[in-house]
């Protein structure tokens, strides 16, 4: 009897399904959570996860980018006290230290029946536990004249990575004398004090190699964070600079012209040479084909960042509507510890803990010039609320305000190797 | 003012002309009484000292190095004072005018102090304050610790618990390294609660400790201090 190729390849079928079903039950019986998004939430969460549960869960990582560029800090690096590497970290030491599954793909769908994840390169990734920390995409028509498509002309700069790079080579290259333009964005938005925080480097930027350009803050809010702070450094700094056209003079109607470079506040034409629209924001996108969504954002549960639509689901970070914490990366991260210790006592038996958060914002205003704004969370029914808080004080000697800037670059340090290392 | 110091630094003079190193006379101790006020966060210093997050500093002058009882010093320290090193004025000079400059795994968070006449007030106040190694002052030091902080060594911290309340703390501090912000893995728990009951209390001032402290009861202090104590 010889053995025909059809029975060859039976019998090779069948000793690969022998070997392989145990290797399958035993992946199975590990609990899988897929994490998407690889930033201040997500990087922290699966590091945590996979730390904390020791090889007990199974932990993927979905993100497109190979290095992931910090958002924070990034206007450090326009105002020129940080390189543009420096805020590059790579996703090596998940993996290396942790065992975490890290996926250079983007996450396009979730089948929350299925509890799969649909990738762009057509994979689906099964789960236990959900994770989306996706951060922020804008609002359509959120400013008249500007949509993603004119972000090469007018950048948002406003997630970190090549926009940033782009909008400080439009202001290097902008002439003597020449405008900057900012359309800052309507509550609520990431980083409460980054867009106030950015005009401060720009300005800095421009006294140092512009003195004469001038720059235009077009603002549909009536106050912005730490305003009283800002203004009098501004005031201090950078005097006759900065003109701020807030909701009174206009600000909220305003149109922008990214091909004639214009922006009309009120029905008056003004020509720039730059300008940073930062618009609306609204949850990244998976949390909308997740179908988690109200309105904007993703609402949570303040005890573990659980979403109130499908409890298999955790949101993270700005995409989440937690209550009380302003959207930033430092509140990214502790979101992801206290999720992560949920998580991880759902899924391993280990004990949880109650949910206990924290944030603090720093903001350079000039060289050796920075402030900060903190605050302690806890959770309640009605979302997460704030227990404590702090903020610097206008007068503050300068040793004060140098030590506040040292910390801002120890606390860099501290997160990014909290994410990542 | 003149002849204040001038009286101050004979009466130090007097008292220790056999061992004195020149620098001992060259300060002002009414001038080093103003720049120790920062010190004074860490360091207890004169009547009724005990050890906080740093050492009392009764009897600094000529005290073997990182030997004083009741306090867990970095390996630096205890091996300069088991090599016979004394806290001398020149010892003291060079380790306050840049502390990891003199022993790098020092645990001490402080950049220095830059102007050589400060740190000669400084020596000058620690020695009208807290006297030489062999003084009344040092054998009244009461090494007791703190009724607070005694309290919270008491409780018998929940490790798991306080390794899930450290996550707070990582967000800002680093396993190692960090200038401004300290690293606090492997610190003894009789510093860190110290440290921290200070923060809780506002005798050391810092905004964003102030707040994180305030909230964290004598059982979070517990866990977190067991916590840190394992981690090295």
């Amino acid at each position: 009897m010889t053995i025909n190729r059809r029975a060859f390849l039976g019998t090779s079928a069948a000793l690969t399904a022998a070997l392989a079903t145990p290797m399958i039950a035993r992946a199975q019986a590990t609990p899988r959570v897929v994490v998407v998004g690889g930033g201040s939430g997500g990087a922290t969460a699966a590091r945590y996860i996979a730390r904390d549960s020791a090889g007990a869960i199974d932990v993927t990582l979905i993100e497109p980018q190979r290095v992931y560029h910090t958002c924070y800090f990034g206007n450090l690096y326009l105002g020129g006290f940080v390189a543009y590497d420096d805020l590059g970290h790579g996703y090596q030491g998940l993996a290396a230290n942790y065992g975490i599954n890290v996926v250079h793909d983007w996450a396009v769908g979730v089948d929350r029946d299925a509890k799969t994840v649909t990738l762009a390169s057509g994979a689906s990734v099964p789960y236990d536990r959900l994770v989306l920390s996706p951060g922020i995409d804008f609002v359509d028509g959120s400013v008249q004249g500007w949509s993603v498509s004119a972000q090469g002309r007018m950048p948002h700069a406003y997630k970190g990575g090549t926009q940033v790079e782009l909008l400080k080579a439009q202001i290097a290259a902008m002439p003597q004398g020449g405008t900057f333009a900012m359309i800052a964005p309507p509550n609520p938005y990431r980083c409460p004090p980054g867009p106030y925080e950015r005009i401060s480097m720009v300005a800095h930027h421009l006294r140092e190699n512009n003195p004469t350009a001038k720059i235009l803050l077009v603002d549909p809010k009536e106050s912005f964070s730490k305003q009283g702070l800002f203004e009098d450094g501004w005031n201090r700094h950078y005097s006759g600079m900065i003109t701020r056209i807030g909701p009174d003079m206009g600000g909220a109607v305003v149109e922008v012209d990214p091909t004639a470079m214009t922006v009309t506040i009120d029905g008056v034409v003004e020509k720039v040479d730059v300008c940073n629209v930062i618009p609306g924001q609204r949850a990244g996108q998976i949390a909308f084909a997740a179908g988690i969504t109200d309105g904007n954002w993703a609402p949570v549960s303040a005890y573990d960042m659980t979403s109130k639509i499908d409890s298999n689901i955790t949101v993270l970070g700005d995409a989440a509507a937690q209550g009380a914490m302003p959207k930033s990366g430092f509140s990214a991260n502790s979101q992801a510890k206290v999720a992560a210790n949920a998580i991880v006592a759902a899924l391993t038996g280990s004990r949880a803990f109650p949910a206990r958060y924290s944030n603090t914002c720093w903001s350079l205003l000039d060289t050796d010039d920075g402030i900060k704004v903190g605050a302690t969370y806890e959770a309640s029914a009605e979302g997460i609320v704030s227990i404590d808080s702090f903020v610097s004080q206008v007068g503050e000697t300068a040793d004060v305000r140098a030590a506040t800037y040292r910390e801002s670059l120890d606390w860099y340090e501290a997160i990014t190797s909290d994410m990542f290392v | 003012m003149r002849s204040a110091r001038a009286l101050i630094s004979a009466l130090v003079l007097a008292a220790s002309a056999a061992t004195s190193s020149p620098l001992l006379a060259e300060g002002d101790p009414a001038q080093g009484e103003v720049l120790y006020r920062p010190c004074r966060a860490c360091h207890m210093i004169g009547d009724g000292a005990v050890h906080r997050v740093g050492p009392h500093l009764n009897g600094i002058i000529d005290r073997v190095i990182g030997a004083v009882p009741g306090y867990d010093f970095s390996d630096d320290l205890v091996n300069a004072g088991a090599d016979g090193r004394v806290w001398d004025a020149d010892a003291l000079d060079r380790f306050m005018a840049g502390p990891r400059d003199y022993f790098p795994r020092t645990r001490m968070v402080f950049r220095g102090v830059r102007d050589e006449q400060d740190r000669l007030d400084l020596i000058a106040y620690m020695l009208a304050e807290g006297g030489r190694s062999d003084s009344a002052v040092m054998d009244a030091a009461n090494i007791a610790i703190d009724p607070e902080v005694a309290t919270i060594l008491a409780i018998a911290g929940d490790v798991p618990y306080g390794e899930y309340l450290s996550s707070e703390c990582t967000a800002c501090h680093r396993d190692s390294g960090g200038s401004d912000i300290p690293t606090i893995r492997g610190l003894a728990p009789a510093s860190f609660i110290a440290g921290m009951v200070d923060y809780r209390n506002g005798t050391r001032e810092h905004q964003v400790m102030n707040t994180v402290a305030r909230r964290l009861g004598d059982e979070e202090l517990a866990a977190l201090a067991a916590y840190f104590a394992r981690t090295e």
